[in-house]
C-alpha cells in the first residue's frame, strides 16, 4: 500500500476501490506497528482523522471528492501550527500548547481535503541535524534504526520512509528538509524564499525559514506544492507571483540542458561513495542529453560561520517570546524576572540555549559590526557566487550532503562536527534559491541525496530535472524493511 | 588566546534571560568560543564595498491599511495562559 503514488492513490479512490477511512486506519496500523522503533510522531490525532475519514468517505464518487489530494493522510511538523492540534516544536517550553489557529499551508491542506494523522517529530525549534534535539525523544532512521535520520525534519522524513504516510510538510533553514530527505531515502524540496507562506511556522531564522514537501517520488512533491504554494497577505515576506502549473515540467524531457558542478561540493570531506553516486547519477544525465561542466563557488568554505552567526542571531530574537506569560509550561518564581529565567533555562535544551547564547553575543553592543553585520555581508557574497552560475546554467548538482547518516551519538558532542555536516545544504538558504535531493543510491545500505538547486522561482525546471533522473533510475524504489 | 570570557557568558546569559550554574558557564564559554573562533574566518574576506543582504527577495515596504478584523476572542486567547485572572494574563510580582 505505502508505495502508492498520489495519483494511484486517487484512482483507488475514486473508483470506491478504497475508502478514506480505510486509507487513513491503514496509516494508524502501520504508525502502530513501527513507530515504536522509528519514534517519528510527536502527537497523533487519531480521533479527529478518523472521523474526517468517515465525513470525507460520504463525499466519495462525488464532483467534491475529484481534487487529487483528497482523502489522502499527511504529516506535518511540529513547528506548523495546527488548531486544536497539540504543537511543541518538540521542546518541553511548548509541551502543553494547542494553538488557536492554522498555519497557512494546513489552511491550503485541509480546502484540498488531506487528513492530518500527526505532528512528526523534530531538532527543538528546528535547530540540529540529527533529530537528537528533540526535547522529548529522538526519531531513528527507518533504513538502520542505530542511525539518525537527520534533522530537523527527521521525523517528516523518517514517517514517509516508514511507509507510515505517504507525504509530509516539513521546514528548511538550512537544510533541514534535503538532509534528512537524502538520509532517509526520500524526495524533499525546499521551495524559493518566499513562494509558501510562513504563517504559523513556529519562527527560527526568518530570513531563511522555508515550508516544504517530503514525499516518495517528484510527481508527488510537485503535487503537494503545488497545493501548499502561492501569496499569502499573513506573511509580510510572501512572493506575489504568479504560480506556474509545476505537473506539466515534469517531461522527462532533459535535452540541451546545461548542468554546473561546484568543486567545492565534491571536494575533500565528501564521501567517496557519495561522490561516486553522484558522478553516476551526472552520468545518467548525460546520457539523456544533458551536459555538465564544473564550476566554483568560491565563497562556499564562508557559508557555515554566515550561517550560524545569522541564524542564530535571528533566532534569538524570535525565541525572547518563550518566556513564560501567554503559553507554554511556566516554571515557578518569585519574582517576573526569575520567571522568565527559570521557564527559559527549563524548558529549553542545549542547543537551543546555546543558539540563543551566540545569536545575542552577535547582536551585543560592540559586536554587531564585528559579527552580524560582517556576516550578512558574507551573504551577498554567496547570494552573487550563485547568480553568476546561474547566467550561464540551468541547474547546480551536487551532493546533498557530504556523507550518507551517521550514528546516533556519533555528533552530538562536538556542535561544531554537526555544523559542518550542513556545509552543502545552507549556500542555498543564505541564497534564497530552491533544491531538491533526491535518492540516488545506497552506501553501505543507507541512502545518498543527489542535490538539484536551481534559479529563484524556478521549481519547474528543479522539478523536471529531479523527475528525469528519478524515472530513468530505480533509486525511488528503495525501501527500507522495518 | 581565549576570545570569549566566562564573565561575557554571564553577561550574555542574562541578556537572554538564561540561568547558568558554573559548570554550563565553563561549557558554553569554551563551546562559544570554539562557534567564534570558526566565524573569525569571515575576517580572511574583504567586504569593505560589499552591501549586506538583509533579505533575499527585492521587497520594498509591504503596508496595508491598519484597519481592525475579527481575531481571537478574550477568552480564546487566554486558552493557553499558564496563569491569568478577570481576563488578564497573571504573572507574580514585578517590584520588590
Amino acid at each position: 500500500m505505502f508505495d502508492k503514488s498520489i495519483s494511484e492513490l486517487h484512482s483507488l479512490l475514486h473508483k470506491k476501490e478504497l475508502s478514506v477511512s480505510e486509507l487513513v486506519q491503514s496509516s494508524f496500523d502501520r504508525i502502530n506497528t513501527v513507530d515504536d522503533k522509528v519514534k517519528a510522531f510527536m502527537t497523533l490525532n487519531e480521533e479527529g482523522a478518523m472521523q474526517a475519514a468517515k465525513a470525507l468517505d460520504g463525499k466519495l464518487g462525488t464532483e467534491e471528492a475529484r481534487g487529487l489530494l483528497f482523502g489522502l493522510p499527511v504529516g506535518v511538523k511540529d513547528n506548523i501550527v495546527t488548531k486544536g492540534l497539540r504543537t511543541t516544536a518538540s521542546s518541553q517550553l511548548l509541551g502543553n500548547f494547542e494553538p488557536l489557529h492554522n498555519a497557512t499551508v494546513v489552511e491550503r491542506l485541509n480546502a484540498a481535503e488531506t487528513i492530518t494523522v500527526g505532528k512528526l517529530n523534530m531538532d527543538e525549534f528546528a535547530m540540529g541535524s540529527s533529530n537528537e534535539n528533540s526535547g522529548f525523544y529522538s526519531t531513528r532512521n527507518p533504513w538502520n534504526t542505530d542511525y539518525v535520520p537527520g534533522g530537523s525534519s527527521g521525523g517528516s522524513a523518517a514517517s514517509v520512509a516508514a511507509g507510515e504516510v505517504f507525504f509530509s510538510l516539513g521546514s528548511d533553514t538550512g537544510g533541514s528538509i534535503r538532509q534528512p530527505a537524502a538520509f532517509c531515502g526520500v524526495v524533499g524540496l525546499k521551495p524559493t524564499y518566499g513562494l509558501v507562506s510562513r504563517f504559523g511556522l513556529i519562527a527560527f531564522a526568518s530570513s531563511l525559514d522555508q515550508i516544504g514537501p517530503i514525499t516518495n517520488t517528484v510527481e508527488d512533491n510537485a503535487y503537494l506544492l503545488q497545493s501548499i504554494a502561492g501569496y499569502d497577505k499573513m506573511d509580510s515576506t510572501s512572493a506575489n507571483v504568479d504560480l506556474p502549473d509545476y505537473l506539466s515540467s515534469l517531461t522527462g524531457d532533459v535535452k540541451g540542458l546545461r548542468i554546473a558542478v561546484p568543486k567545492e561540493y565534491l571536494a575533500e570531506g565528501v564521501d567517496e561513495d557519495v561522490k561516486n553516486n553522484v558522478l553516476q547519477a551526472l552520468k545518467k544525465l548525460e546520457e539523456l542529453g544533458a551536459s555538465w561542466e564544473e564550476v566554483s563557488l568560491p565563497h562556499s568554505k564562508y557559508a557555515v560561520a554566515t550561517y550560524y552567526l545569522l541564524s542564530s542571531s535571528e533566532a534569538s530574537a524570535n525565541l525572547a517570546r518563550f518566556d513564560g506569560v501567554r503559553y507554554g509550561v511556566r516554571a515557578e518564581a518569585e519574582n517576573l524576572l526569575d520567571l522568565y529565567k527559570k521557564t527559559r533555562s527549563e524548558g529549553f535544551g542545549d542547543e537551543v540555549k546555546r543558539r540563543i547564547m551566540l545569536g545575542t553575543f552577535a547582536l551585543s553592543s560592540g559586536y554587531y559590526d564585528a559579527y552580524y553585520k560582517k556576516a550578512q555581508k558574507v551573504r551577498t557574497l554567496i547570494k552573487n557566487d550563485f547568480e553568476k552560475v546561474f547566467e550561464d546554467y540551468d541547474v547546480i548538482i551536487g551532493p546533498t550532503t557530504p556523507t550518507p547518516a551517521f550514528k546516533v551519538g556519533e555528533k552530538i558532542d562536538n556542535p561544531l562536527t554537526m555544523y559542518a555536516n550542513d556545509i552543502l545544504t545552507i549556500p542555498v538558504n543564505l541564497a534564497g534559491v530552491p533544491a531538491i535531493s533526491v535518492p540516488c543510491g545506497l552506501s553501505n545500505g543507507l541512502p545518498v541525496g543527489l542535490q538539484i538547486i536551481g534559479k529563484h522561482f524556478d521549481e519547474r525546471t528543479v522539478y523536471r530535472v529531479a523527475h528525469a533522473f528519478e524515472q530513468a533510475t530505480d533509486h525511488h524504489k528503495a525501501k527500507p524493511e522495518l | 588566546m581565549s576570545r570569549i570570557t566566562k564573565e561575557q557568558v554571564k553577561h550574555v546569559a542574562n541578556l537572554a534571560r538564561l540561568e547558568m550554574d558554573e559548570a554550563e558557564v565553563e561549557k558554553f564559554t569554551t563551546q562559544l568560543d570554539d562557534i567564534i573562533s570558526m566565524a573569525e574566518q569571515l575576517n580572511e574576506l574583504d567586504t569593505e564595498n560589499v552591501e549586506p543582504t538583509t533579505h533575499v527577495l527585492d521587497l520594498k515596504n509591504v503596508l496595508r491599511k491598519d484597519k481592525a478584523q475579527p481575531w481571537l476572542s478574550r477568552e480564546e486567547a487566554l486558552k493557553n495562559a499558564p496563569d491569568h485572572a478577570n481576563g488578564q494574563v497573571k504573572v507574580p510580582s514585578i517590584f520588590e
